[in-house]
């Protein structure tokens, strides 16, 4: 398979670039259609994510020593040895105040928005991989009657799927999958010619747990999440933020 | 100690050392601490945590001797990495090891911007903020920097698999 973007230097970049999150929207169009449509670039794209999250894993090698940790926390605390002066603590005491209450800031939205970040990526990744799949789905079937059954015994709960009758969604079928060590029911839609995945988890999960609801765009595709009766829902897929909100919509109104 | 486990992550992989990367996280909080009136409040906080790090890493004797220049434009010197074969070398051994090891082997502008990137999760203007420049050039290095990565794995994987 050849694609005549594979030897371009600035279509390199652009797709690391889109897998980095970083193109504007009309750009990430134009990368996703071009993916949808071209194996080879897929294939290229796939192993880029795979170079990514390697990277990512092997990059967290270190960890400071306790020792160290407490002797930093020692030093910032510490007082002047001079006595200081009324002015110096004037200046002193508040910056110190302001610089911890920024850091404790920081770390709580990189590690909100990291975990926020680790599972949108993870479901792009699923939704990714199952379309790249030579079987997407392990039930095949456009009838929600028979999709939900199929899910009695594989996973610790149930749900209810909507009628579809008069949308332009269908229903192509399920497999169960894992997010974070939990299972979890993975659905497929189509819209037009546009795949949509939808997945439930149980919100229990520390990964799940702490994201709010509603509208995002993470890694160039549309993703709504939600939860009901102690599960948590995702829809995510490359269609219009619009699309996925009214597959969301029926979602939530099913009975 | 917020972001120590970070700061301290990245410094030691900046210094390859212990002892040096405990120093240069010492450092690091008592220049924030004496400058914190240079920072400015709205801006962004993690990356000047960083390039301070950064600043006082390539102020010291490792930092001189190891950040060597690299040039911006060129693909010279690089291993090709022209086919997925690196990467399926990865999915084969899901060796940690050996992207550990070849993250170790990259010169320090190039492992340091994968760092930022993939393991901090910075955004391209976060790394811009943090190393100092152009967006353009946090783009090309960074493209850069994993084509050298993929060369590196087939090179330290010694010619196992075809390449």
């Amino acid at each position: 398979m050849t694609c005549e973007h594979a030897a371009s230097k600035e279509w390199s970049g652009k797709i690391d670039a889109y897998l980095d999150g970083e193109l504007e929207t009309t750009e990430a169009g134009v990368v996703a259609t071009h993916l949808r449509e071209c194996a080879a670039c897929t294939a290229d794209a796939l192993g880029r994510v795979q170079m990514k999250r390697s990277v990512q894993m092997a990059g967290k090698r270190y960890a400071g020593s306790a020792a160290l940790r407490e002797k930093i926390a020692k030093s910032v605390a510490a007082k002047p040895r001079r006595k200081a002066s009324w002015v110096w603590r004037l200046v002193a005491v508040p910056a110190v105040s302001l610089l911890m209450l920024s850091v404790a800031v920081t770390l709580y939205v990189n590690r909100e928005s990291g975990r926020r970040q680790r599972v949108y990526s993870e479901l792009a990744d699923l939704h990714v991989s199952a379309l790249a799949s030579a079987t997407p789905v392990d039930v095949i079937s456009t009838d929600r009657h028979t999709v939900k059954p199929w899910f009695q015994g594989k996973i610790p709960f149930s749900f209810n799927l909507p009628e579809l009758q008069g949308t332009e969604f269908t229903l192509l079928g399920g497999r169960v999958t894992y997010l974070a060590q939990t299972p979890g029911a993975h659905l497929i839609y189509q819209v037009r010619k546009h795949e949509v995945s939808v997945f439930i988890f149980q919100d229990r999960g520390e990964e799940t747990a702490s994201l709010t609801s509603g509208p995002v765009h993470a890694m160039s595709f549309n993703v709504e999440n939600w939860t009901r009766d102690g599960l948590r829902y995702f829809v995510i897929g490359d269609v219009s933020a619009d699309d996925i909100q009214a597959l969301s919509k029926l979602l939530r109104n099913a009975r | 100690m917020p972001l120590f486990d970070q700061l301290y992550n990245f410094a030691r992989w900046l210094t390859q050392d212990t002892t040096e990367a405990e120093d240069l996280v010492q450092e690091t909080y008592a220049k924030a601490l004496r400058g914190f009136s240079s920072f400015q409040l709205g801006t962004n906080f993690r990356a000047w945590m960083y390039r301070i790090l950064r600043n006082s890493f390539l102020s010291s004797r490792t930092g001189l001797k190891t950040m060597v220049a690299i040039d911006e434009e060129t693909d010279e010197n690089l291993l090709p990495a022209e086919n997925a074969t690196p990467e399926s070398i990865l999915i084969a051994q899901a060796n940690r090891q050996a992207v550990q090891q070849a993250l170790a082997d990259l010169p320090v502008p190039f492992r340091e911007i994968l760092l930022l990137c993939e393991v901090e999760e910075m955004s391209y203007q976060e790394i811009s903020e943090t190393l100092a420049i152009p967006i353009g050039t946090v783009m090309s290095r960074l493209s850069r920097a994993r084509k050298a990565l993929r060369g590196q794995l087939s090179k330290n994987d010694g010619g196992q698999h075809d390449l």
